[in-house]
């Protein structure tokens, strides 16, 4: 309600982000573990296994978990120093009731009435839909599960959407057009096994880590590497052929590319003919595509991409693997399918060592967007405007089809709506949008006109402190469940400690909720696992199955790939083998695209590109890692890479102070001066909160169709405020 | 087992130094240095660990007779009673691996994790990296799997040091790579 009752600055003060470096006890204390449990590390789509330490009941540390295939006990710093976060001199211990002078400590009997009753009073007084739910692509499938359900069916509001939707929706929609099915094609296993491997838009050094192995082993096996990046990542570094792409042109650069195969007939005519359709469209579309033109949108030069396909064409297999860097523009969709194009035109596809797919950013970034926690989706994948699907979930959920709520608003939108009045109340769940959205200053405008709004978080996030009830839940490794990785495959988190003081499992806390409101026999979940069930019974028969799967099963075999659609299954590593696509006739479907400009592109006003995207050491808006010591020393706030020519342009050197402008707002921060970068593009990382947050200046502009904001890409003008010391 | 390490593979990502971190034996103390070698003009990024020289320098310069050497060849911090804090060893080592740590009047420098090696673990540092850079296995296990070849004897000036650990030498000469972005785009 309005604005957080205290000053940024005292809330800070008793909240955090403080910063924890050693385990309970200092480095002295007796830490013999008394068990060890073998998990995931929540910092990315990775999930990397590993051992958290546990003593008297508290994780003190953690030993690698060289069994676990996918990492095989390899960790970024994030994993090796993930068990700071517990035991937190921040975490939240209690429920906290918002006064007029802060937040006081309050038992959960009075926190989850005064939700409730607000739940109810804004429901009755604006509809159901005025209230509205906010989740996280970091929480379990449980989970994800749980919070579509008591949407549709507690709440019984249209309007919940998630955070994936700041993450890989662009992926998800192109795919889902192109293929049927919206998972990557390939497990990372094949990445070894094949001859040319082809990143676009992904730091995967940083934000994949562990990737890079997979990257290594394939060129330990001859395999070439071709990087397509504004940036000299540390990965692009060692690339075979580097294209530094402008900001906002992928399509138009892929289309290049395609266009080149075309020419030279370096396409698999036999594979178009028999498994797939509209080839003919793309053709057309990618015709007028010349080096030099696409040179000319794309800043790559013509002989780079004239060379980069026939690197393609001289490979027999083909890893083709994306991320953010083309999927946060408003042509996200468009740029995937720009990929898509290529992969199907050339037939690379279905095979070992020969694939595609996006790697998911975040903890549950592919699980996260499978079990209904979408505002226009089901579980199991399902449409929540396909009546088929609608009545399957109804007959689960024993409800009515009738009292499903229809597509509601996506997150950006949803926050648009709060900002314009339409939507009254607010739930969140492990989303902290006034760190993760674009344009702050709308963000925190419509967070001050909230009637009503309880967050769920571990930690008190910067968005948290516009709530009335912040309802203490827990960190990833105080609950059991599971999570689906980047390549589909889920795995089984496990709980270490329980919650600590009062904090509750955050799906206790939903389903308290529930039951308050009235639904004790619709949500009757004693565990996790009660969850998992119902959540396999709702996905049998949808495009997202999960069917055969169970907690015991999953641990067997250190996960498991969906489709799993029965007990006998072994479920499906790698998809479409033998051109076998999920659309009802099992092709896959071309889709031409033709390239046009960012929402927002240069002019004389604002001449120069800004993009941005994430370190190493954080993840995502920090409401975790902020208060890990070792990561903040790492980096501790943002600067502005920009290159040397850029530079001296503004007279700028590095560790100078920069005002970065643009048409929304303003950052003031340190320059880092670097040829590791575009002369037209500066870069800023996005994980910081208030004075040093990129996503003042970034561009609130949405995907036509998967509603993703446009990170990427924004105008903006320099200027040097003040001389570094 | 022996070590390996590949500084064109590292990402910079300091996992091996926190990882470091964790050891048993000299918890909240990282022995491993992480370097840009110059972060204006590459991401490129180096991990030192100690190379554990056959004939180790350091230890032929400590006045002290601080720095002993393992039967396996692992040299070891200096002694702490020993150690006088003089930095000889700090100045002369040719890898440029040792540290004084004022505040425990010691230098310290890594010891090939010898609490987890002679537990039949791998080191903490080539556990975790996630690109390869640090390696923990067999000389087979490498030379099968990778295309570089590990050396372990090196030149400087006209003082020769072998080396127990060993660093993986591609065939690409540095002066052909290219880090300024706005060369690849004209």
């Amino acid at each position: 309600m309005a604005i957080p009752p205290l000053s940024e600055q005292e809330l800070i003060q008793q909240y955090g982000p403080h910063l924890n470096y050693e385990p309970p006890g200092g480095w002295l204390a007796e830490h013999e573990p008394d068990r060890l449990v073998k998990t995931h590390c929540c910092f990315c789509g990775v999930q990397c296994g590993i051992q958290l330490k546990v003593h008297n009941e508290k994780v003190v540390g953690f030993e690698p978990w060289e069994d676990f295939p996918v990492n095989q006990g390899k960790l970024c710093p994030k994993g090796v120093k993930r068990y700071l976060q517990n035991n937190h001199p921040d975490r939240l211990l209690h429920p906290l009731i918002r006064t007029d002078n802060g937040f006081r400590e309050a038992d959960w009997d009075d926190a989850l009435s005064l939700v409730v009753e607000h739940i109810q009073r804004i429901q009755a007084t604006y509809g159901k839909d005025a209230f509205a739910v906010l989740s996280g692509a970091s929480v379990t499938n449980e989970k994800a599960y749980l919070m579509g359900k008591f949407a549709r069916v507690a709440l019984q509001t249209a309007n919940i959407d998630y955070n994936g939707r700041l993450c890989m929706v662009s992926a998800g929609a192109a795919n889902k057009m192109a293929f049927g099915i919206d998972r990557a094609a390939n497990p990372w296993s094949d990445i070894p096994l094949t001859q040319l491997v082809l990143v676009t838009g992904s730091n995967i050094g940083e934000c994949f880590p562990i990737l890079t192995d997979y990257l290594w082993r394939a060129r330990d096996n001859g395999a070439k590497f071709i990087a397509i990046d504004p940036r000299m990542t540390p990965i692009a570094r060692t690339a075979d052929l580097f294209l530094p792409v402008r900001p906002g042109r992928d399509s138009a650069l892929m289309n290049g590319i395609l266009h080149v195969l075309i020419e030279h007939d370096w396409i698999d005519h036999d594979f178009i003919d028999a498994h797939t359709k509209g080839f003919e469209s793309v053709q057309k579309a990618v015709a007028e595509y010349t080096p030099q033109m696409t040179a000319e949108i794309s800043g790559v030069p013509a002989a780079s991409i004239v060379r980069a396909a026939e690197m393609w064409a001289e490979a027999e297999k083909s890893m083709l693997l994306h991320a953010r860097g083309i999927e946060h523009h408003t042509k996200g969709v468009e740029n995937v399918l720009s990929c898509i194009n290529l992969v199907l035109a050339t037939g690379r596809i279905g095979q070992p060592g020969c694939g595609y797919g996006t790697i998911t950013g975040q903890g549950n970034g592919q699980g996260g967007r499978e079990h209904g926690q979408r505002c226009n989706q089901l579980p199991g994948g399902r449409d929540i405007e396909n009546p088929q699907h609608r009545e399957e979930i109804a007959r689960t959920w024993k409800v009515n089809e009738s009292e499903l709520p229809h597509v509601g608003l996506t997150a950006v939108e949803l926050m648009d709506a709060v900002n314009a009045g339409q939507i009254k109340g607010l739930l969140s769940l492990s989303f902290n949008p006034l760190v993760s959205l674009p344009d702050t200053k709308l963000t925190r405008a419509a967070l001050e006109k909230l009637e009503f709004y309880a967050a769920i978080d571990p930690f008190m996030s910067e968005t948290a402190h516009y709530a009335d009830v912040v309802l203490a839940g827990s960190l990833q490794e105080e609950d059991e469940g599971t999570v689906t990785n980047g390549e589909g495959r889920v795995v089984r988190i496990r709980r270490a400690v329980p919650p600590p003081g009062n904090a509750r499992a955050d799906w206790e806390i939903i389903v308290d909720i529930a039951h308050r409101l009235g639904k004790e026999l619709l949500f009757p979940y004693a565990e996790p696992e009660d969850l998992f069930r119902e959540l396999c019974r709702a996905s049998a028969g949808g495009p997202v199955d999960y069917a055969g799967l169970n907690y015991t099963k999953i641990e067997q075999h250190n996960g498991v790939f969906w489709p799993c659609p029965s007990r006998e299954h072994p479920g499906t590593p790698r998809l479409f083998e033998g051109g076998e696509f999920a659309h009802p006739d099992g092709k896959a479907q071309f889709h031409p695209v033709t390239y046009r400009p960012p929402d927002e592109d240069v002019d004389a006003t604002y001449p120069i590109i800004m993009t941005s995207g994430r370190v190493v050491s954080q993840y995502l808006s920090g409401t975790q890692t902020r208060r890990i010591g070792p990561l903040v020393d790492q980096y501790p706030g943002p600067q502005i890479e920009l290159h040397p020519r850029l530079a001296e342009q503004h007279d700028i050197q590095s560790g100078d102070m920069v005002c970065v402008e643009s048409r929304r707002s303003s950052v003031t921060l340190p320059a880092l001066v670097v040829r590791t970068i575009r002369p037209d593009t500066i870069f800023i990382p996005y994980h910081w909160p208030g004075e040093q947050s990129a996503n003042r200046v970034t561009n609130r502009a949405l995907d036509p169709i998967s509603k993703i904001p446009e990170f990427k890409v924004c105008a903006v003008r320099l200027r040097k405020v003040k001389a570094g010391v | 087992m022996e070590f390996f390490i590949d500084p064109s593979r590292c990402i910079g990502c300091q996992a091996c130094v926190h990882a470091c971190a964790e050891c048993e034996s000299h918890r909240g103390v990282s022995m491993i240095h992480l370097d840009y070698v110059d972060r204006s003009s590459s991401p490129q990024t180096t991990p030192t660990v100690c190379m554990h020289c056959e004939d180790p320098t350091c230890a032929r310069v400590c006045p002290a007779d601080a720095i002993k050497q393992t039967a396996e060849g692992v040299v070891q911090s200096a002694l702490q009673p020993r150690c006088i804090g003089c930095s000889n060893c700090v100045l002369a080592c040719p890898f440029g691996v040792p540290r004084y740590l004022g505040e425990m009047d010691q230098m310290m420098k890594c010891d090939m994790c010898y609490d987890r090696t002679s537990a039949d673990l791998k080191p903490m540092c080539a556990t975790v990296c996630p690109s390869g850079a640090l390696f923990f296995g067999t000389k087979e296990e490498i030379e099968q799997k990778r295309q570089e070849k590990p050396i372990n004897r090196f030149t400087f000036g006209r003082q020769v040091v072998t080396t127990k650990v060993h660093l993986m030498v591609g065939d690409t000469a540095p002066d052909e790579m290219e880090f300024d972005v706005a060369s690849f785009c004209e």
